[in-house]
């Protein structure tokens, strides 16, 4: 778990896990695709509801999530105030010189189900992912080694750093620091970060250092334990079915 | 308002983006060598959590993007970065979305890139002098150039976001203020304590 408060929770022995992390990465982007896809309101309720489902399924915690689905909500309820005076169409209803077309209200309402679906899909079946099991499923996938490397050492420190970070803040606080719009604030923050990054610097070369101290020689494995079983490809596949259900139904309704 | 949830981009849009991180980050990869791999990560964790400060701006408060920074401190190795920080951002505390990755990349890496190329340049060639003010052209260009970027994304994927594309910009003005003031400050402490980090021609 990454030590930063996620929306993730502590679990053991989920159904979930009993899957590959791949097959769970392929079928949140398999939905993603067939969600952004979807134009007919009732095929995207159904999909929000597939969402919600899998959250309460994978133990998301409510109330966090609810606050976050909210933050994203600030483009989202830009465009669901805009669209509707945007798009041309029949007149819902006019505020002096401006036509609200219900056509605007239900693009409206199209983008607000597709991307709550989708981030409820993807947190709750790739979020629960351990961050170190998610990094070997992307380099499985085929992400470049680089890449993974990079994405896994990051997992790592961002808890160091973020303790660290909390020391700077704390000792801050102990000062009677607060923040304000003024030059003062903004020299002290741009001092905090400059210290994580010169800290971070530091640290960074004692990495290498222990690294080559173990024989690091330009080459990194990955462990990994993900094995793909029978179940997974039949899941892929019921799963790339009921995609494709739904962009017929998405045709022929 | 720099991360753009799934759903509301057009598939050009999101497929220019797909291909334009994917170019960038070619390019970022190969000129990464597994001995900086080390240097590189602990400085994406930095920047990731340097990002959770919440500075006050008048009555509301912003985070950082720190593209600008980026750009001067890890050079072509903020484009990986800035993709780990999102990959991130959007599987674990659902900022942002899966398919638009590539989109919301793009717009804070092309910033960070530019940044790191106009002003790197300049600091290394003035040996560190006027940190302040480079770091807070930096910081405020970093911020203007991916609002413009997500506005854009957003207009060019069809012409009905248009109004809300234009309030988006205009709360980026709140952010590029904030940004310019702290980058600036960071900068100039960087150059003094560690001046390593950003005057070795990389």
């Amino acid at each position: 778990m990454l030590p930063l408060p996620t929306l993730t929770q502590e679990r053991e022995n989920h159904w979930l896990d009993r899957f590959d992390p791949r097959l769970r990465l392929l079928c949140a982007l398999l939905f993603a695709l067939t969600t952004v896809s979807l134009q007919q309101i009732p095929l995207l309720l159904g999909c929000l509801l597939t969402g919600l489902l899998l959250a309460w399924q994978s133990g998301l915690r409510a109330g966090p999530l609810a606050r976050r689905l909210l933050l994203l909500e600030s483009l989202m309820l830009l465009l669901l105030l805009t669209l509707p005076f945007t798009v041309a169409g029949e007149t819902w209803f006019s505020i002096g010189p401006l036509n609200a077309s219900g056509e605007g209200l239900q693009r409206a309402l199209q983008i607000l189900l597709r991307a709550n679906a989708i981030v409820l899909v993807l947190l709750s079946l790739v979020g629960t992912l351990e961050p170190v099991t998610l990094g070997h499923a992307l380099g499985q996938l085929g992400m470049p080694r680089k890449l993974v490397h990079l994405f896994l050492l990051s997992v790592r420190y961002i808890g160091v750093l973020f303790q660290e970070y909390r020391r700077l803040r704390m000792a801050m606080r102990a000062r009677a620091f607060v923040a304000g719009s003024n030059r003062h604030t903004w020299r002290s923050f741009g001092w905090l970060l400059g210290m994580l990054l010169v800290r971070s610097l530091e640290r960074s070369q004692r990495v290498l250092r222990a690294m080559k101290c173990r024989g690091f020689h330009d080459r990194l494995y990955l462990l990994s334990e993900n094995r793909w079983h029978s179940r997974d490809s039949l899941t892929l596949l019921l799963v790339a079915l009921g995609c494709t259900y739904l962009l017929i139904l998405e045709r022929t309704l | 308002m720099a991360h753009i949830p799934d759903g509301v981009l057009s598939a050009p849009i999101l497929t220019t983006g797909a291909l334009v991180t994917a170019g960038l980050l070619v390019v970022a990869i190969r000129r990464l060598d597994y001995e900086r791999i080390p240097q590189a990560a602990v400085l994406t964790a930095a920047f990731f959590v340097a990002s959770l400060l919440s500075v006050p701006v008048g009555p509301s408060s912003v985070h950082l993007l720190l593209n600008g920074l980026m750009g001067l401190v890890l050079g072509w190795t903020a484009v990986p970065a800035i993709l780990v920080a999102l990959i991130m951002q959007s599987v674990f505390f659902g900022y942002g979305g899966l398919l638009v990755l590539g989109v919301n990349s793009m717009n804070i890496a092309l910033p960070a890139l530019a940044c790191g190329l106009i002003f790197g340049a300049a600091l290394r060639r003035n040996g560190g002098r006027r940190a302040l003010l480079l770091g807070t052209l930096s910081g405020g260009l970093g911020v203007i150039l991916s609002g413009l970027m997500v506005s854009a994304s957003l207009a060019l994927s069809s012409s009905d976001y248009l109004p809300a594309a234009q309030v988006v910009l205009a709360t980026y003005l709140p952010l590029t203020v904030a940004e310019a003031a702290v980058t600036g400050f960071t900068l100039a402490f960087i150059v003094k304590v560690a001046p390593e980090l950003i005057l070795e021609p990389r």
